[in-house]
């Protein structure tokens, strides 16, 4: 009888921490973001053409020039790339050196993206096929990475950039070595 | 007319998902060799489509599940090992990037408590059948 008793309590108090975890989960906010592993680690080695006739292409010796910088993933067709416009230019103006690595896009279509919404790449690498963008790790567009100037990537920013990730990603750059 | 409104609303996709580039060569063409289909098709089952996170990359129609498949379809075409591949990517992605779970410091509870309970409701039933006996 006793045993049987005990036996329910336990039952009431398994009951319990498992209606308590769901609750913990559940008030916790989404977070399906997919970051890269490659926080603290060399950006892999690559070399790409460049995606517009104005700007050189991008390779990782770029980005081992001992300069630290903004390495910016995007594309003409990604609207929130568009939208993230004004704070890549405030990044620039601030003297952040950004690079670009523009995905499955046409030459035609990054220079007019460029016209329309301000061009603040010092050069643009082509990945036709998103070869770099898994090399990297690198989930969607938009995404910036802080690269420092041995070429290790120092912090990742998912999404478009809002007024508050330029202060952030300026302190990056600054502990960057910039 | 209605009929055809829903056919239009089924085709349209949206904006910010149109790229300019048509597919990569092998996001859907199959490899040659039938065997080497056969490998890249069971890992690509078991890869995550980073734009459609519950889907696998072979279920995903996003630009980017199809470029997933053209780098592991060249990859085995090139004679890579499927696992060597898996491994390249969760380097990159971690262990989200993969649908076959690996035994980690984080993960050993969900092999060992199906074990624990066997044991548990083996023992169980060995008590209840023993005081019958």
């Amino acid at each position: 009888m006793r045993s049987v008793r005990l036996f329910l309590w336990g039952l009431v108090i398994l009951f319990a921490a498992v209606f308590a975890l769901f609750a913990l989960q559940l008030s916790r906010p989404k977070d399906d973001l997919v970051r890269s592993a490659l926080i603290g680690k060399p950006v892999p080695e690559f070399a790409l053409k460049p995606a517009v006739g104005t700007h050189p292409g991008l390779s990782t010796a770029d980005l081992r020039d001992g300069q630290p910088k903004l390495l910016n993933v995007f594309a003409s067709w990604c609207v929130p790339c568009a939208a993230e416009a004004p704070q890549l230019a405030a990044l620039e103006q601030q003297g952040a050196d950004i690079v670009a690595i523009a995905i499955r896009d046409r030459p035609e279509d990054v220079s007019a993206f460029l016209d329309r919404y301000g061009d603040p790449f010092s050069r643009i690498g082509a990945d036709d096929v998103s070869k770099v963008q898994l090399a990297l790790g690198s989930s969607g567009v938009p995404e910036t990475f802080v690269v420092d100037g041995q070429g290790i990537i120092r912090y990742q920013h998912i999404g478009e950039l809002h007024d508050k990730d330029v202060a952030i990603l300026l302190e990056q750059l600054r502990e960057a070595g910039a | 007319m209605r009929l055809i409104a829903f056919l239009a609303l089924l085709l349209a996709v949206p904006l910010a998902a149109q790229d300019s580039l048509p597919p990569a060569p092998y996001a859907y063409q199959q490899l040659a060799d039938p065997q080497q289909e056969a490998q890249a098709q069971a890992l690509m089952q078991t890869l995550r489509c980073l734009t459609c996170q519950s889907q696998s990359i072979v279920d995903s129609d996003a630009p980017m599940a199809g470029d997933m498949r053209h780098e592991v379809r060249t990859r085995i075409a090139a004679g890579e090992q499927p696992e060597a591949i898996r491994a390249w990517l969760v380097e990159r992605y971690g262990d989200y990037i993969s649908y076959a779970p690996q035994v980690s410091a984080a993960t050993w509870p969900l092999f060992a408590i199906p074990v624990l309970l066997l044991l548990l409701a083996g023992l169980i039933v060995w008590r209840r059948l023993g005081k019958r006996a």
